[in-house]
């Protein structure tokens, strides 16, 4: 620990290093680009989540008395869109990626500082574009944009929805090539692949699937917006085309992007489990191949969400076969996190409720994937809200969870302040409880038969959807508590130590918040990761050439 | 990989200002710009795959309405155009070269080649779309292909609106190429630029290497279009 | 104590039950897997909860450990893949004497034609313990057919036929659902199965007065002049379409296809795609010129004349209310 009595968030860091509207908008500086998104993804969390708010109110009803047709429809494309590609898809790799890949490793910056920045910008415009196609009219396609309906019938903005999408994408691609490049490249010495963080293999993994995936939905909705704009006949059997040829190339993407949704949080309940057992991860090296495998399956299995969409029986046998594949990594992970606890030492921070509810969450919508893998329900439960609960149990109970997770845990070493842990405990619990009120009666519901994307539904299903809807008031407010004292600890919070935790981890030597070039000189590596037993017997780890 | 056990190289005075400041040496920046290069053409590659796929999906479908619109289409001007590309590749590669045996001079007219070359080559293209254009071969409103045989079945006819997807695949495939061209060319100018000036030198070059990386990828890609699109059941 | 409160929807199909036998098994794994996880983090949780003065002890991993939660939930996988396997193929395979319905999806209603002649709209008359095979299309988008008392779903799709079936096993109503996204009035386009006992089914069939829909086709087919060179004889300049139905046929190209409902139809639509070998691609295209309800009439027409397990019903169908058209499921 250092022996300056001045915290580290008073003297110079990559915070105060600069003022003005400029050195943050022109930064190439990998911590202040993570804030920049931040508080981007985090605005576009708000405006899904409103969607969100307006489609439970909606469903508290079977008429449709709230809001018109229409509009409704306009809801729930724009909450899937807005959730996926400009908070999901980003959130932990351009936030908690962005900020700890080149601490965690040993490095100054990522590979591509201006790169890094690009992506941002990319993001930005993406969103721009999106904010504008929402406020002139909005898209009513469902946020998969079957054809030909998106191409030939809607009367909603679907082009200009589609190449906001497309520069999203870009922005995604970038991120992943400059992780890819960044962990191959730039690891301090003696810092070997087994030597990893396991964050830094999720975050591999999930990169890899955002370099070989993202262009295919890109080109994907090239040949929509061209479709739509010039009347052509790609996807439309009146002229000639294949509506399913857009689904398989849809879907080809649109499956490993859950992966790069769920990877990259697995990675964040690793890194938090390890510190708050005080042990290593149970089985690092299987841990760490999982993560390859989800990713490497991951681009097999996607047909399965066309079961009943008209495509052979043969090749649904197939994917359902490659699904089931895929689920074992998973479980596999969840093993191992379980098996740390194990004789482990184990603290209850909030960072570490949060992983209990990723844990719990995750388990549970891993096995409802099992029934949708499954041929003979997915016949009965596809485009049901089944489908909807499983989708949100992975996304927002696993991937969301993990996220807030994260903050908290890095949030010391962001910010240089400490947040207040019993509230943070008060947010997780309120979160856990609000989520499963939510999206367990729609496992419910899903089954009796109620489909997707209805506005107004047969009676009998009030009952849950009532529940459901009450669920979402005690989620939101578990959601805004995190913001408001994030916020407050930035201005009033007690300022932190370096490595508050005791943790593992390079990004933890550093000071709380870090320098702008988080290393006073650049480390040797000479120990495992997570060396938590050096660590609670009070050893120094850090090692510097010279 | 680099398992790097190199200790850090403290700052020398004289270090390349080429060198960026987050790298330790220059190996290190060399091979993550290389490496960050083909990664970005994989990407490229999955980009132009979907294109591929939806192509070849729908040749095997309609093969003779296919056919029929493949024979439309230029072949010699589309066999020229890929000389001219390998031409290109060529004066790319002999550009490093120069670079690599302090040859600026010689450097800067490869790269004025290469883009003369590449500037060929979308003349070439454009004056294919014009011809397309006044054909009615242009998918949309004015598209006709009526009564146009199917090539070794003089009776038969193509369907036109088979016809019209392998048209709005070729535009949208052969657009996509000339746009990436398009942007090439905007690299060789600046690499021409930044040449003129002396940046680059035997022991730093390496935008022109990622540069000409970029550029025999849009190379190879109309390698593969020309015989899929042109080259459809052609005899001599 | 689940009528008040239903978990599931009624089991009104044969295969109601197979779906949910699988289901329960899943539920039962998935609770078991669930108890397993829970229970051991909780029981960590608490049991090795931080004491001070006490270090965790790292116990780094186990290999057999790894191997064995790798292969046992492989092999339940595999029992699960199989087992959905067994019942989907068993829900995608129409047994041979369905009785057949034309189903025609549109923005936002469901327009439905027996092969005896009955049509509806938004409702399906089915009798009890009947195997019916629904044969399917849209005209615009593509919907999708879901009946959830029955756990059956097939998406509707523009340009081609798909096809499903059940068997009503207990009358009564049931809901029908449009269960892929397709526009304004998604969520309206619903409606009902009416499942009834068979005298009623009778009673019902026989309000009505349209002919078979076979025999609307042949109207269509001669007016179409179709009969013009689809003859039975060696001069004519199309392939003749008796027995033709369910049979391999073989292409110009060498390829050989079977000629079902999709190939029919293609034909109609699109005849240079799989022109007979021995035949010339003479045939002009009548896109735009057929709906989608004279196309499946055509359909039913090509059926009637006959093919492998489809014995002409021709001549039993001309009379719409004869004794013997009434009742007599068409083949």
């Amino acid at each position: 620990m250092a022996t300056a009595t001045v915290p580290a968030v008073e003297r110079e860091n990559y915070l105060n290093k600069e003022y003005g509207i400029g050195s943050w908008l022109l930064t190439t500086d990998h911590k202040r680009i993570a804030l920049l998104y931040l508080l981007s993804i985090t605005f576009f969390f708000f405006i899904g989540g409103f969607f969100a708010l307006l489609i439970r109110l909606e469903l508290l009803t079977p008429a449709g008395d709230l809001l018109q047709a229409d509009t409704y429809n306009k809801m729930f494309t724009q909450h899937g869109q807005v959730m996926v590609f400009f908070f999901l898809i980003p959130s932990i790799p351009a936030v908690l990626g962005n900020f700890l890949v080149p601490l965690m490793i040993g490095a100054k910056d990522l590979a591509f500082p201006r790169i890094n920045l690009l992506s941002w910008y990319l993001y930005i415009i993406a969103g721009l574009m999106m904010l504008h196609c929402m406020l002139t009219g909005g898209v009513d396609t469902g946020w998969t944009f079957y054809t030909p309906f998106s191409t030939a019938f809607s009367n909603t903005k679907v082009i200009e929805a589609g190449l906001a999408i497309f520069v999203a994408g870009f922005s995604s691609i970038l991120t992943g090539l400059n992780f890819v490049v960044t962990i191959h490249r730039m690891r301090a010495p003696g810092m070997t692949w087994s030597r990893l963080p396991l964050f830094i293999w999720a975050h591999y993994a999930t990169s890899i699937i955002q370099i070989l995936g993202t262009p295919v939905i890109a080109i994907t909705l090239v040949l929509v917006v061209a479709e739509r704009a010039l009347h052509l006949g790609i996807f439309d059997p009146r002229l000639g085309g294949d509506p399913l040829l857009f689904q398989h190339l849809f879907w080809f993407y649109s499956h490993p992007a859950v992966y790069i949704m769920i990877l990259p949080s697995m990675g964040v309940v690793t890194e938090i489990i390890a510190c708050f057992s005080r042990k290593r991860i149970f089985g690092y090296t299987f841990v760490a191949l999982s993560s390859i495998a989800i990713a490497v399956f991951g681009f097999l299995v996607w047909a399965h969400h066309m079961f009943v969409a008209g495509i052979s029986v043969y090749a649904a046998l197939i994917f359902s076969l490659l699904s089931y594949a895929v689920a074992v990594p998973s479980a596999v992970k969840v093993f191992n996190w379980t098996a740390t606890l194990y004789k482990g030492s184990i603290h209850y921070d909030a960072p570490m409720l949060y992983a209990f509810g990723f844990l719990g969450l995750f388990t549970i919508g891993g096995l409802t994937g099992l029934f949708l893998a499954s041929l003979g329900i997915d016949m009965h439960v596809h485009d049901t809200y089944f489908v909807i609960a499983h989708f949100h149990y992975i996304m927002v109970g696993g991937a969301l969870m993990g996220y807030l997770g994260g903050m908290h845990f890095w949030w010391p070493k962001i910010s240089g302040k400490l947040y207040p842990e019993g509230l943070a405990r008060l947010a997780a619990l309120t979160v856990f409880i609000g989520f499963n009120l939510t999206f367990f009666p729609q496992f419910i519901l899903g089954y009796l038969g109620m489909p997707r994307r209805y506005y107004q539904y047969p009676p009998e299903f009030q009952v849950l959807n009532v529940l459901s809807t009450a669920g979402a008031t005690v989620l939101a407010v578990g959601y805004l508590l995190p913001m408001i004292y994030f916020l407050w600890s930035m201005r009033y919070g007690k300022p932190a130590p370096n490595n508050p935790w005791n943790a593992a981890g390079l990004e933890w030597t550093t000071q709380s918040p870090p320098t702008t070039f988080n290393f006073e000189q650049e480390p040797v590596v000479t120990w495992e990761a997570y060396n938590y037993d050096e660590l609670d017997k009070g050893h120094k780890e850090v090692h510097v050439v010279g | 990989m680099s398992d790097s056990t190199t200790a850090v190289q403290p700052h020398e005075g004289l270090h390349n200002p080429a060198l960026l400041h987050h790298f330790s040496t220059e190996e290190q920046q060399k091979d993550s710009a290389s490496f960050g290069m083909w990664i970005f053409l994989g990407t490229e590659v999955m980009f132009f795959g979907g294109l591929f796929c939806a192509y070849l999906i729908y040749r095997g479908w309609y093969f003779p309405d296919f056919a029929a619109a493949s024979k439309s289409i230029n072949a010699a001007l589309g066999a020229t155009n890929t000389a001219v590309l390998i031409c290109s590749s060529l004066t790319v590669v002999l550009a490093i070269f120069a670079i690599q045996t302090g040859r600026r001079g010689l450097a800067l007219v490869m790269l004025a080649l290469t883009m003369v070359f590449g500037l060929g080559f979308l003349g070439i293209k454009g004056i294919e779309y014009h011809d397309k254009f006044v054909e009615h071969h242009v998918p949309g409103a004015s598209f006709s292909f009526e009564h146009e045989p199917v090539p070794g079945h003089p009776d038969q006819y193509a369907n036109p609106r088979h016809a019209e997807i392998f048209f709005a695949l070729y535009f949208i495939m052969t657009g996509l190429h000339a746009l990436h061209m398009i942007v090439g060319l905007g690299i060789f100018t600046w690499l021409f630029v930044k040449t003129w000036r002396g940046m680059f030198t035997p022991r730093y070059y390496t935008p022109i290497e990622i540069g000409g990386l970029y550029w025999h990828f849009v190379d190879i890609v109309w390698i593969y279009l020309f015989p899929l699109l042109y080259l459809i059941d052609r005899h001599p | 104590m689940f009528d008040n409160f239903p978990l599931w929807p009624k089991q009104a199909s044969s295969a109601a039950g197979n779906v949910d036998a699988l289901f329960i098994f899943l539920v039962i794994v998935s609770g078991l897997m669930t108890l397993l996880v829970f229970g051991a983090v909780f029981y960590f949780a608490a049991r090795y909860r931080h004491r001070k003065g006490e270090l965790a002890e790292q116990v780094e991993g186990s290999t057999p450990l790894e191997v064995l939660w790798t292969v046992i939930p492989l092999g339940v996988f595999m029992v699960i893949f199989a087992w959905g396997a067994v019942v989907y193929f068993q829900s995608r395979t129409p047994p041979r004497d369905s009785t057949e319905v034309y189903v025609v999806a549109k923005q936002w209603m469901w327009k439905l034609e027996h092969a005896e002649g009955q049509r509806e709209i938004n409702e399906l008359h089915v009798p009890v313990g009947r195997d019916v095979k629904l044969i399917m299309t849209s005209q615009d988008v593509i919907h999708s057919f879901f009946v959830p008392e029955f756990r059956m779903k097939q998406d509707v799709l523009p340009g081609r036929y798909t096809v499903a079936w059940f068997r009503a096993t207990k009358p009564g109503t049931y809901h029908l659902f449009c269960t892929q996204y397709c526009g304004t009035q998604h969520s309206g386009m619903i409606g009902d199965v009416i499942v009834m006992e068979p005298a009623q089914y009778e009673a019902w069939m026989s309000g009505t007065n349209n002919g078979p829909l076979s025999v609307a086709g042949e109207k269509i087919f001669a007016e179409l002049g179709c009969a013009t060179c689809h003859r039975n004889d060696v001069q004519a300049r199309g392939p003749s379409l008796l027995g033709v139905f369910g049979k391999p046929v073989q292409l110009e190209d060498g390829r050989i296809v079977t000629a079902d409902e999709n190939y029919i139809r293609e034909s109609i639509l699109d005849p240079g795609a799989k022109v007979v070998k021995g035949f010339k691609p003479v045939m002009p295209t009548f896109q735009g010129l057929v709906s989608e309800e004279q196309l499946n009439a055509l359909v039913a027409y090509v059926k009637s004349l006959g093919g492998p397990g489809q014995p002409a019903t021709k001549t039993a169908m001309s009379a719409p209310d004869s004794a013997a058209g009434k009742g007599n499921q068409v083949q």
